[in-house]
This record gives C-alpha cells, sequence and structure tokens, in this order.
C-alpha cells in the first residue's frame, strides 16, 4: 500500500515537473509569431530554450516511462484510449524537433517561414491537448471492464475537456512569455512583459471557471471535502497565481517566472490528488476505473525502480538546475541574455 | 486490413526508420569527441573545424533520432496494450530506466556542448561530448536489455494472470541481450566509419581540403578496421547463442527442414514454405550449418518440420536479410583492409574512392537487415516462447492506426528526405572554417 501511494505521488510528480518545464518551451514556440518581428528577434527567441528543450522534453518520456513501469495497466489503458489524441500530441513533438533543427540550416525565408509554422503548431498543439487529455482524465473515460475505450477522438473535446485545454494553454503562454522576460532584452522584452500581464487576466478567468466546472463535472473535491487539511493545496495554488502578478508588477521577472511554475505544479497536483487513488477513473462504472492498487506492478518492480528514481532523479535535477542556473543568473557559461552578438559568433551551432 | 496488421506495419516503419539515425549518433559522438580531444590536447585548428564540420552533420542526425524516438516508446501504450499490460513490470522499468539513466544525459549535455563553445574551456568541452557519446551508449544498452528480454525471456514468472519480475539482474545479464549490445554497437561503429570515409572520399576525388579530409578518412579507417572485423567475430557468437535458443528462428534463416546431424549450409536458397522444402538450394556445404550453430561439424540441428506451422516464422524473409548481412558483413572488413594499404595515396586512387562514396549506404542495408531478421525470425512470438503477437494488440479501432500509419508514412517520409538532403548539402558545401 504505501509502496503503491509513493508510485502514485510520484507519478503525478513526474507529469507535473514535464509540464513545468516543457511548459516554457510550448509557450515561447506558439507566442513566437506575434512576438518576434524579424528573423533576430526570431532567433534570440529560440535560442532562448535553445540549451533547453530537449532535457526539457525527456520528462515527458520519463513520465511515461514510470507510467509504464509502475502501473503497466494505466499505461496500456490509457494510451491506447487515448490513442488519437496522444498521436496528434506526438506528430506536433516531432515537428517542433525537427523544425528547431532544420530552420537555420538554409538561408530562405520561404524555407524559414514553413518551419517557423511547424514550431507554432508543434507547440499549440500539445499545450493544449495535454489540457484536453487531463481535463477528460479528471472527468473519467468511457472505459468497460477490460479496458476498452467506447469512444472517440470527439467524445474527448467535450466542453470541461477543451476547457482544460485553455487553462493548459494560458499556464504555459505565461510562464513562457516569463522566461522571454528573463532573457531578452529591448523590444522583443517589453513586448513579453506586456504579453505576460494580458495573459495573466485570460488565465485568472479561465482559472476561476475551471475550478467552478469542476465542481459540477468532476468528482475531484470529494478527497478535499473528506479531508479539509487538503484545501491548502489550491489555496497556495492561488496564491502562487497571483504571485505571478505581484512580482510582475515589480519587475522581477525570474520571481514571477518561479511563481508560475509553482502555479503549474500546484495545478497538476490539485488534479491528481482529487483523483487519488485512481489513476484513469472510468466515467462508466468507478468498478472499472484503474488504481493505484489495482493497476501497479510487482512489489519487487516498484521496489527497483523506486531505487532508481531515488538515485538518478535527484542527479537530473542537479544537473538540469545547474544549467537553468547559469542560463538565469551567470553571464558564465551561457550568459544571462541572449543578444545579437551571441547569435553571430554562434553561427554554426545555435539556432 | 486489421489492426494487427497495421500495428504491425506501424511498429515496422517506425523503429526502422528510428534505426536509420541511432547508429550515425552512437558511433559519430565517437568519432567527434576523439577529434575535439586532439583538438584540446594539441591545440591544432585543423582539429577544431573538423570538430565543427562532422558536428553538423550529427546534430541534424541527432535531432531526426530524437524525434522518432519519442513515437516509439509510446507505441508500446498505443498499439500493443495487451502486451503492455501483460510484460510492463519487467519492460516497462527498462524503458523508465534508459530515460532517467541516459536520454536525460545525453539531451542535456549536448545542449551545453552546443551553446558552450565560448563559455567552456576546451577540454572541459571535448569532456562533454564524451559525456554524450557515453550516454548514447547507455540508452543501447538499456534498450537491447529490452529487446533482449523480448528474444530470451528470462527472470520472470507468470503470477496474477501476467509476467512478474523475480530476478532483475538476471534479466539485466540476460546473455542474448550482452551479445545483441556487443552486436549493435560495433555495427553502428563501422556504418559511421563507412558515413566518415565515403564523405571524405567525395572531396578527396576533388581533390579539395586535402589534409582536412585525409586526416578524417584515416580516424575512421582504424575505427572502421577494427569494428568491421570484430562485428563479424561477435555476429558469429550471436549465431551460436540463437540457435541455442530460437531454434526455430535459425532453420528460417537458413531454410533448413528436417532435423539432421551434420546439416549442410546452403549458400543460398529459395524456399517453398507451402510443401516444406526449398525450390533450389546453390553451393551446399555438409556440416557447415551444424558448426556454425554449435561450432561441431557433427551436431545435431533442429530443423522447420519440427516446429507446429503456426509456429514458423517467414521464412523468405529471414533468409534473405541474414544472407544479405552476412554478405555485407564480409565486404566490408575486405575495404576496409584495401583502405589500409592504401591509406598514404589516397588522392592517386580514384577507383577506391569512388568505391566507398557509394559505399555509404551499404551498412545502412545491414544494419536495417540484422533488425529485420532479429525481429521477423521471432514471429510469431512477441516474446519468444511466451506471448504471441497477435495476443498483443491493443483494441482499437481499425481506423485510427489506418491513419496513424498514413501520417507517419507521410511526415517520416518528407522528414527524412529533408533530413538526408540537409545532410549531404551540408557534407558537399566541407568544412567553412
Ligand atoms: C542500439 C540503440 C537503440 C535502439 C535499438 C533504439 N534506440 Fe532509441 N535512441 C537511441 C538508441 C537506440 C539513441 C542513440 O540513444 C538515440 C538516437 C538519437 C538520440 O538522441 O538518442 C535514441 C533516441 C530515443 C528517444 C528520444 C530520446 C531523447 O529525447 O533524447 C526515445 C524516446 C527512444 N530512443 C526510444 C526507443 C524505443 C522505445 C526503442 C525500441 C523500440 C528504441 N528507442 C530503439
Ligand atoms: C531499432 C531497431 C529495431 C528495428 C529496426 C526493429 C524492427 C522491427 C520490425 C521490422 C518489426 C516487424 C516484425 C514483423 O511484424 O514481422 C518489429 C516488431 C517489433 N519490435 Fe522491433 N525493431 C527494433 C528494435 C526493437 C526494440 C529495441 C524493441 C523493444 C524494446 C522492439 C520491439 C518490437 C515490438 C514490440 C514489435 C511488434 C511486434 C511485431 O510487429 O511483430 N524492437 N521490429
Ligand atoms: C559478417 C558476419 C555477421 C554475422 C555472422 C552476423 C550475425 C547475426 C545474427 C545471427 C543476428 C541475429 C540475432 C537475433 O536473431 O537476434 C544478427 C543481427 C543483427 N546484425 Fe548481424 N551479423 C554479421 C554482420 C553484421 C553487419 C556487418 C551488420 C551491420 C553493419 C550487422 C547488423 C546487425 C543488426 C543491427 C542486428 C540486429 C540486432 C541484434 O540482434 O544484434 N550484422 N547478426
Amino acid at each position: 500500500m504505501a509502496l503503491q501511494t509513493t508510485w502514485f505521488l510520484l507519478w503525478g510528480l513526474l507529469w507535473a515537473v514535464f509540464f513545468m518545464t516543457d511548459g516554457f518551451d510550448f509557450g515561447i514556440g506558439t507566442l513566437y509569431p506575434f512576438l518576434g518581428k524579424n528573423n533576430d528577434e526570431k532567433r534570440i527567441m529560440l535560442n532562448s530554450m535553445g540549451p533547453l528543450w530537449d532535457g526539457n522534453e525527456v520528462w515527458l518520456i520519463t513520465a511515461g516511462g514510470v507510467t509504464f513501469a509502475a502501473f503497466p495497466k494505466v499505461y496500456s489503458v490509457m494510451f491506447s484510449s487515448l490513442y488519437s489524441a496522444l498521436m496528434l500530441i506526438l506528430f506536433a513533438l516531432i515537428l517542433r524537433g525537427v523544425s528547431l533543427e532544420f530552420r537555420g540550416k538554409v538561408d530562405n525565408s520561404g524555407w524559414r517561414t514553413l518551419w517557423d509554422t511547424c514550431i507554432f503548431i508543434g507547440s499549440f498543439v500539445p499545450a493544449l491537448l495535454f489540457g484536453v487529455a487531463f481535463a477528460n482524465i479528471f472527468q473519467g473515460i468511457p472505459i468497460d471492464e477490460n479496458g476498452v475505450y467506447l469512444g472517440t477522438l470527439f467524445t474527448l473535446l467535450n466542453p470541461y475537456g477543451l476547457l482544460g485545454g485553455l487553462l493548459f494553454l494560458f499556464l504555459f503562454l505565461v510562464h513562457g512569455a516569463l522566461w522571454l522576460a528573463i532573457k531578452t532584452e529591448g523590444e522583443l522584452h517589453d513586448r513579453a512583459v506586456s504579453a505576460a500581464n494580458s495573459l495573466w487576466f485570460l488565465l485568472l478567468i479561465t482559472a476561476v471557471v475551471f475550478l467552478v466546472t469542476t465542481k459540477y463535472k468532476t468528482a475531484l473535491y470529494d478527497n478535499y471535502i473528506n479531508n479539509p487539511i487538503l484545501f491548502l493545496l489550491p489555496v497556495l495554488n492561488v496564491l502562487a497565481l497571483l504571485g505571478i502578478k505581484f512580482y510582475l508588477t515589480k519587475k522581477s521577472y525570474f520571481k514571477a517566472w518561479f511563481a508560475s511554475a509553482l502555479t503549474i505544479v500546484l495545478c497538476t497536483f490539485f488534479g491528481v490528488v482529487g483523483l487519488f487513488p485512481n489513476l484513469f477513473p472510468s466515467s462508466l462504472n468507478p468498478e472499472y476505473s484503474l488504481s493505484a492498487y489495482n493497476a501497479s506492478s510487482s512489489p519487487l518492480t516498484l521496489k527497483i525502480m523506486l531505487i532508481v528514481t531515488v538515485i538518478f532523479i535527484p542527479v537530473v535535477i542537479a544537473y538540469q538546475v545547474w544549467v537553468i542556473a547559469y542560463q538565469v543568473w551567470t553571464y558564465n557559461l551561457f550568459k544571462g541574455k541572449v543578444t545579437k552578438a551571441d547569435l553571430a559568433y554562434e553561427e554554426d551551432a545555435a539556432y | 486490413m486489421d489492426v494487427l496488421l497495421l500495428s504491425r506495419l506501424q511498429f515496422a516503419a517506425a523503429t526502422m526508420f528510428h534505426f536509420l539515425f541511432v547508429p550515425l549518433t552512437l558511433g559519430l559522438s565517437v568519432l567527434v569527441a576523439y577529434m575535439e580531444t586532439k583538438y584540446a590536447r594539441t591545440g591544432d585548428e585543423i582539429y577544431l573545424s573538423m570538430t565543427k564540420f562532422w558536428s553538423k552533420l550529427f546534430l541534424i542526425n541527432f535531432a531526426l533520432g530524437v524525434v522518432t524516438g519519442i513515437t516509439l516508446e509510446f507505441q508500446f501504450g498505443t498499439n500493443w496494450s495487451r502486451y503492455s499490460a501483460y510484460v510492463g513490470d519487467i519492460f516497462g522499468s527498462l524503458l523508465a530506466i534508459e530515460a532517467t539513466a541516459a536520454f536525460f544525459l545525453e539531451s542535456t549535455l549536448l545542449g551545453v556542448w552546443i551553446f558552450g563553445w565560448k563559455k567552456l574551456s576546451r577540454k572541459a568541452h571535448a569532456a562533454v561530448m564524451w559525456l554524450v557519446a557515453l550516454a548514447g551508449t547507455v540508452s543501447a544498452v538499456w534498450i537491447l536489455i529490452a529487446n533482449g528480454w523480448m528474444q530470451h525471456p528470462v527472470g520472470y514468472e507468470i503470477r496474477n494472470g501476467r509476467a512478474e519480475l523475480t530476478d532483475f539482474f538476471a534479466v539485466v545479464f540476460n546473455p542474448f541481450a550482452m551479445l545483441e549490445f556487443l552486436h549493435t554497437v560495433s555495427a553502428a561503429y563501422v556504418l559511421s566509419a563507412f558515413f566518415v570515409m565515403g564523405i571524405s572520399a567525395y572531396h578527396l576525388l576533388k581533390k579539395q581540403h586535402v589534409e582536412f579530409f585525409t586526416r578524417s578518412f584515416r580516424i575512421a579507417l582504424v575505427f572502421g578496421l577494427v569494428f568491421s572485423i570484430f562485428v563479424a567475430v561477435n555476429g558469429d557468437m550471436h549465431g551460436v547463442h540463437v540457435t541455442k535458443v530460437q531454434p526455430a528462428k535459425l532453420a528460417a534463416m537458413e531454410a533448413h527442414w528436417e532435423t539432421a546431424t551434420q546439416a549442410p549450409l546452403h549458400l543460398f536458397a529459395i524456399p517453398d514454405e507451402k510443401n516444406e522444402r526449398n525450390l533450389i538450394e546453390i553451393g551446399s556445404i555438409p556440416g557447415l550449418l551444424s558448426f556454425l550453430g554449435h561450432h561441431d561439424f557433427d551436431a545435431e540441428v533442429k530443423g522447420l518440420k519440427d516446429f507446429p506451422k503456426e509456429e514458423r516464422p517467414p521464412v523468405l524473409l529471414s533468409l534473405l536479410a541474414f544472407r544479405t548481412m552476412v554478405g555485407l558483413g564480409t565486404l566490408f572488413p575486405i575495404l576496409m583492409i584495401i583502405g589500409w594499404y592504401l591509406r598514404n595515396r589516397l588522392t592517386e586512387s580514384p577507383v577506391y574512392l569512388k568505391t566507398m562514396l557509394f559505399a555509404i549506404p551499404l551498412p545502412y542495408i545491414a544494419i536495417e537487415m540484422g533488425w529485420v531478421l532479429a525481429e521477423v525470425g521471432r514471429q510469431p512470438w512477441i516474446v519468444y516462447g511466451l506471448m504471441k503477437t497477435s495476443d498483443a494488440v491493443s483494441p482499437i479501432a481499425t481506423s485510427q492506426v489506418l491513419v496513424s500509419l498514413i501520417a507517419f508514412i507521410l511526415v517520416y517520409g518528407l522528414l527524412g528526405a529533408t533530413g538526408f538532403y540537409l545532410i549531404a548539402e551540408n557534407a558537399k558545401k566541407g568544412p567553412v572554417h
């Protein structure tokens, strides 16, 4: 029991970290056609996430891998149920990855426009669809007793699902705009700041609507009502959300970004804690739901994976934080701000 | 067309496409790290421009390797959900370990390498590339342990209606996986050697950047010479092991129907699967199959007729794949040895240079054929002797898989063409510094 509960929380944590890290890349990619006015600015935007996006994406691979390892039944039912949505996300991620690499390799504006469009699609689609997928999980998925999905792609595109998609989209857009505010200067910086400000209001409205709708569309609040202490989580969440605006107004962009990272993690946990012990609830019959107790791996596998995770995840976090910290604070390894001078120097390597 | 067939086609297309890029990532990272180390040690600028030139090609290739890898991991859930639920206890953990132990390191450090040129010292920068190469190798270890388990499952027990782990170290030190690892990685090194030598040959034929490409050629030559011999020796050991644990695969790849001692090896044969015999057998050498399978001319080798019809792999495909791989595997050391004799007068050997230029696709073919043999030869099993492929497929709508398969073919086709075009263009341009 304890082992399964630990894994349930780790499972939530890995997804949360993925949204927190790759979230700002999705945000930047979606803002990209609107904020970057010329090729230099566009390259500055891409290079602001240049050394990080691939490492961030590995959190997705790990979240998927850990679902597979710790809850194989969930992995199998979740990914086969969400088949078409997941394929769309995967193709979008493919487009994003290759576009970053291909864009600068031929000096031709039509070529660049092509990959610019792909960067936008490749960032916007996952931002939206991850939200749709998770909102649907919160709500319950029509799976029968054998884990067979009885809907289609369009079943997922219901109002609550789409609302979840919008929530994720705005979370990531704010997150990305703040990263740009940290990493750029001049006009681009000003545009990023004003985008962050207006997007924050949209985020606030969506978040409120989402929290209220959740009451009527899902059973997430049951756990909270049974254990009122848990309400601390949404309260912290709201504080983090307000914190973004607070620091934004004070022009402390890194703190604002940090508050936004916290908001994303807490949002994910708000849902995950509400789901507990379910990982993939059935909307047809609660008995068909897959939970941490009826869908987990054997105790031996859970133990081995726990050892692996306890050793490796802190190491990974250590070196990723090291890279990010250098990005933000020092002018040593990667300059704090990406400037035109950097682009010229790194002509043959950078994006 | 049913979900099973479509899913098989999709998985085959996606893995084979992924493996167009994987070997070059594995091998070229080592060569680039070596070149950069030379630069860090000697300060000779030519090694710096070598590092920059070859790493540019490496990076394009790497990007395609990364994006095609992600779809693979998720296809176990989307298309093979019954498989995932049945063996996830063992197989899932191996994939998760691969991601945490290798992919993070590889992608994070590659970011540091690309963006760290003027911020790290020369030595530190070169060390980062060695770590990237190491991480790629570690990822190969874990994924091949996973694949090795499907080929020869060990360390498990059937409990609660699924395969549960009982002995983690038996899974990790599975001899099948070790052999696969050595064979695949050395094959990847051979491919990378051919890649570097072929592109160098192109420029040497045009007599441009002669010093630059002669040195590149020679570095790759040493690498290729060693590993083209290694891959064949190791492949032979692999064959012996396959004979022991997957007799049906061996019988299929040799079109060997009747169980016999002193079994003959046919250099070429055309099987007639319906009538359980061979239409044509060319160059049959008595006892050689017994020798290759058991290192003993008199040993007994099981024939296909000893296996029920529905448990035999496709004979013709296995046979052709094996013949192609081994044929090329014999050619490669010969080309490398000729190169060794000509190494000091490369520009005066246009015929050899031209051969090496046109040889670039050959190791790609050998590697893909190796995987076809390993995977098709395992059929009808998805986990040998334990689970059939037909029981592994997801209960999903045919139309979904049809649409995604078409999308895979279109998207991968376009990206592959663009990727190889960019590699070729940049290769032709030569060093810019
Ligand atoms: C022998 C080696 C080998 C084999 C058999 C495979 N791969 Fe692979 N894979 C690699 C060697 C590799 C690599 C060399 O480590 C790559 C290639 C380019 C790269 O970035 O890493 C990679 C990338 C890569 C990635 C992206 C990692 C990232 O974002 O950095 C994923 C998710 C997978 N692979 C998953 C798979 C799966 C599920 C496979 C089996 C079906 C598979 N690979 C076969
Ligand atoms: C990258 C190198 C690989 C290549 C080129 C490759 C190739 C193939 C091919 C051609 C098939 C289709 C066989 C058939 O249906 O007749 C197949 C099936 C399969 N392979 Fe591999 N494979 C590779 C690596 C792996 C690895 C490392 C794993 C597991 C970790 C794996 C797991 C599977 C599975 C699950 C199937 C589905 C069953 C099936 O389609 O028959 N493969 N592969
Ligand atoms: C010349 C002698 C060679 C022999 C005797 C040999 C033998 C084998 C055998 C028996 C297998 C099947 C293993 C299985 O069923 O799982 C195999 C697989 C494979 N071969 Fe070879 N091989 C040779 C050369 C090569 C060359 C030159 C390459 C590529 C450059 C190559 C690439 C592969 C790959 C990628 C696989 C699939 C992975 C694996 O199972 O290890 N082989 N080889």
